[in-house]
């Protein structure tokens, strides 16, 4: 027999991730539900000896089908499609405003499902002076009802004796009629039973459930729902839409009425009269940081230690990693010299020390030189969103946002992406809705992340004339401004153009709710933060080792010595003045190299925009990561790679090189379309395997590298023919 | 001068003043969804406030805070004199 399942559900804000990390400890697995990207979470509960599944289910204000979460919500409560029927509902009512939570709560009744509802946030409520009753709750609502505080732990022996109960003998918990539909409503409901779906009434096996799938039905499926169900009958309700309104009746009023009226009937048995409107505490903080002035400096000051954070804090502990794994790395490779000259097979030795040293250590390494970046932002996220801030910061940023046709909360994430897309590609998980994650990933990679920085300094650095010509103006700080500038407005608009185009909004309001103040739960803002770096080292960090691995061969292979690449004369002549040729004889083999190849292979389309084949295989290069560009072009001119973007060798080459018919190789012009090709480009593999991680598949991830290739290309044609033909170099 | 300061629909309440729902105008989703959070008939609303840039708007019902944005709270008419609470 396997375990029995149970389902966490009820309203967002309720504490319930709180109530299933209570109740399950550290044995959650998070993935995402089949065919979506929304967060699955499963953990283990363990009562009197009987093991159980416990589900948490995306919080919902009630069961529609507008959204992916709203639709699991409703198929896990019945048993539909991949979800097995639960053994147990577990609703989580918000006891501070309990009034709220019932609508969905007696939406779930309604099903006649086993059910047992806990009363979370008690503390809150007391504290506030508006706890509800709970013995009345039960007895009206006619299941299990227990007090809960997730956070101290209070109540959770009690909801475990609750649950362990329910399962024994299931029928003690199933619902009654809670309340009795108008005679109206039950016509129409009986008038679909028989048309509903085959999948519908295989669970409906009482009629009262069948009746509510009816309702639901009438209710909650829009005719744009995609429903994967192609058997909705759409004819059928348009015909009892149709009716009730020719009849003069407002099917949605009655439906969603009758249940408010059933609640607001019972409000004062339910709750304390007189107790405040509000919570007052939360309206005392708000004062200052919803204020329009106070509130937006608080909001700049919040964003500026986040973005601080991922910029420069997290900066010593990327050069620690790095300096870390150039040390093994460097240990091992010296290893391997001692191996090298020992061993009979030298030359294999040396290709398995090179592989192992830049490929595997590397690539390790440059895994793990995410994790600063990402368990910071995930510190101050899960910070942001324990605390409730976050949903303001949304608010705040709504009305801006918006006008990309993006909400409010993708703010967080977009300004992460100034630092670096990785990090910020996974904090869309904390926007609620699927088409707006999917959105803001798909424009997230075209924010100037500082992978690009090196790369904008080196060409400004090298090609730009210090001052703008005829004026006394620096040319170089307004052009990487203007690089920001840019990057920033064309984000802006992708996201705009992508949202009618790509991912056209569901018609539904978007709702932010505004949730009390709490002093962040350490443990469940550590939880988070080891969950989405171990996430990230397991589901994206063999992509990116694996990556590594395949850019080093590219730049390594075919294998040449320095005789077979370099003239004999020079060869000579170095072995008298005992110059060092390794740099060199490396540039020239690079060119020979599988990149060196496919850069001479691509030239032709990049040639339009100004490119040669050595940028081609800095191109290459730079799919590991944007600013191992500047260290390739260092290789490609024999400059060795311990060069950076200020290294005045490298720029001084840059700027001598010269065309066969003695015109500069890179002006300003070619520096320009670079720079533009770089801010659109989709050129970072490890964003690549956090694309695909999160947005579920290679579907969505080769769209977004698609449609970045063609911007960019085409933006790079524009700017370098456009200044061709107005004149420019 | 009237309960709620004259005003019609949510969208025209002032800051701090309350009204008592008269009914949801629109239809599909929208409605659905309005009437879903509580927004029914009878139930008093407070506005507590607004973004920057004057919108979303901030309103209390039911205890909880909901920022609706000033397209939807125009959906939402007032009734013009108070309701028992």
């Amino acid at each position: 027999m396997t375990a029995p399942r149970i389902a966490l559900i009820g309203n967002p804000n309720a504490g319930k991730s709180t109530l299933f990390n209570a109740l399950t400890g550290g044995t959650a697995r998070t993935g995402n539900y089949a065919g979506t990207t929304v967060d699955r979470h499963v953990g283990q509960l363990t009562i009197d000896g009987t093991a159980m599944e416990v589900l948490d289910v995306p919080g919902t204000w009630s069961l529609a089908a507008r959204s992916p979460e709203e639709r699991i919500a409703i198929d896990i409560a019945v048993g539909l499609g991949q979800h097995e029927p639960p053994a147990l509902l577990v609703v989580v009512l918000d006891a501070p405003r309990v009034m709220r939570s019932l609508y969905v709560t007696l939406q779930l009744l309604d099903l006649k499902v086993p059910v047992v509802c806990a009363l979370n946030l008690a503390d809150e409520a007391r504290q506030d002076g508006v706890m509800p009753d709970v013995d009345a709750l039960a007895h009206a609502l006619g299941v299990p009802v227990i007090a809960t505080v997730a956070r101290t732990g209070e109540g959770l022996q009690a909801l475990r004796d609750a649950i362990g109960k329910a399962l024994r003998d299931p029928a003690s918990v199933t619902p009654g009629a809670v309340h009795d539909w108008t005679p109206a409503l039950v016509a129409d409901a009986d008038a679909l039973v028989p048309h509903l779906p085959a999948r519908l009434r295989a669970v409906a096996t009482d009629p009262a459930r069948a009746r509510a799938l009816a309702l639901w039905m009438l209710l909650s499926v829009d005719d744009d729902d995609a429903l994967p169900d192609a058997d909705v009958p759409t004819a059928e309700i348009a015909r009892i839409r149709a009716a009730a309104k020719a009849a003069r009746r407002d099917l949605q009023g009655e439906i969603i009425g009758h249940r408010y009226a059933w609640i607001d009937a019972r409000a004062n048995q339910f709750v304390p009269v007189g107790g405040p409107r509000g919570a007052p505490l939360a309206d005392k903080i708000d004062r200052v940081l919803l204020h329009p002035l106070w509130g937006s400096l608080a909001f700049l000051a919040v964003m500026g230690l986040v973005f601080t954070s991922l910029f420069s804090w997290s900066d010593p502990l990327i050069g620690l990693i790095e300096a870390l794994f150039a040390r093994i790395g460097g240990l091992v490779a010296g290893g391997f010299e001692v191996a090298v000259a020992s061993a009979p097979l030298g030359g294999v030795t040396a290709i398995l020390g090179d592989l192992v040293v830049n490929g595997i250590i590397g690539g390790v390494g440059s895994v793990l030189v995410f994790i600063p970046q990402i368990g910071l932002l995930f510190f101050f996220l899960a910070l942001l969103e324990d605390s409730g801030y976050l949903a303001r910061a949304a608010q705040l940023m709504d009305r801006i946002l918006r006008l990309a046709g993006l909400p409010g909360r993708a703010f967080v994430p977009l300004i992460s992406g100034y630092a670096c897309a990785v990090p910020a590609i996974m904090a869309t998980r904390t926007m609620p809705r699927a088409r707006d994650r999917l959105l803001t990933m798909a424009v997230l990679p075209l924010t100037s992340c500082s992978a690009r920085l090196p790369v904008y300094g080196l060409m400004i650095g090298a090609l730009y004339p210090a001052l703008i010509p005829g004026t006394s103006i620096p040319a170089r700080p307004v052009a990487l401004f203007g690089m920001y500038v840019m990057s920033t407005f064309v984000t802006l608009l992708a996201a705009l153009v992508l949202g009618r185009l790509v991912v056209p909004d569901v018609a539904a309001p978007d709702l932010i709710e505004l949730p009390p103040y709490r002093l962040p739960h350490w443990q469940t803002v550590g939880r988070m933060v080891y969950a989405r770096v171990a996430d990230f080292v397991r589901e994206a960090g063999g992509t990116i080792l694996k990556a590594t691995v395949v850019l080093w061969f590219l730049l390594s292979f075919p294998r040449y010595t320095p005789e077979q690449v370099l003239p004999p004369d020079v060869i000579a002549q170095a072995q008298v003045d005992g110059t060092d040729l390794t740099s060199a004889a490396r540039g020239a083999a690079i060119e020979r190299s599988f990149a060196g190849r496919i850069g001479h292979v691509v030239e032709p389309a990049i040639r339009p925009l100004g490119f040669d084949w050595r940028i081609g295989v800095g191109l290459v290069g730079a799919f590991a990561a944007r600013e191992v560009f500047v260290s390739t072009m260092g290789v490609v001119y024999g400059l060795g790679d311990d060069v950076d973007d200020s290294s005045a060798t490298l720029r001084d080459r840059l700027r001598g090189e010269r065309t066969s018919d003695g015109q500069p190789r890179y002006t300003p012009l070619v520096a320009t379309s670079l720079m533009v090709f770089f801010a659109f480009a989709f050129q970072c593999l490890s964003t690549l395997a956090v694309l695909r991680r999160e947005a579920g598949g290679w579907r969505w991830a080769g769209f977004i590298v698609a449609y970045m290739t063609v911007l960019a290309w085409t933006a790079s044609f524009a700017v370098y023919q456009g200044g061709l033909l107005l004149g420019f170099k | 001068m009237t309960f709620n300061g004259g005003a019609v629909t949510l969208d025209q309440l002032e800051n701090g003043k309350a009204g008592n729902i008269a009914s949801v105008a629109g239809e599909g989703p929208f409605r659905r969804r309005l009437l879903e959070l509580g927004l029914v008939p009878g139930t008093l609303v407070e506005r507590i406030g607004q973004a920057p840039f004057g919108d979303p708007l901030t309103f209390r019902v039911r205890r909880a805070v909901l920022c609706l944005r000033r397209a939807e709270a125009a959906l939402v008419q007032l009734a013009t004199a108070p309701a028992a609470v």
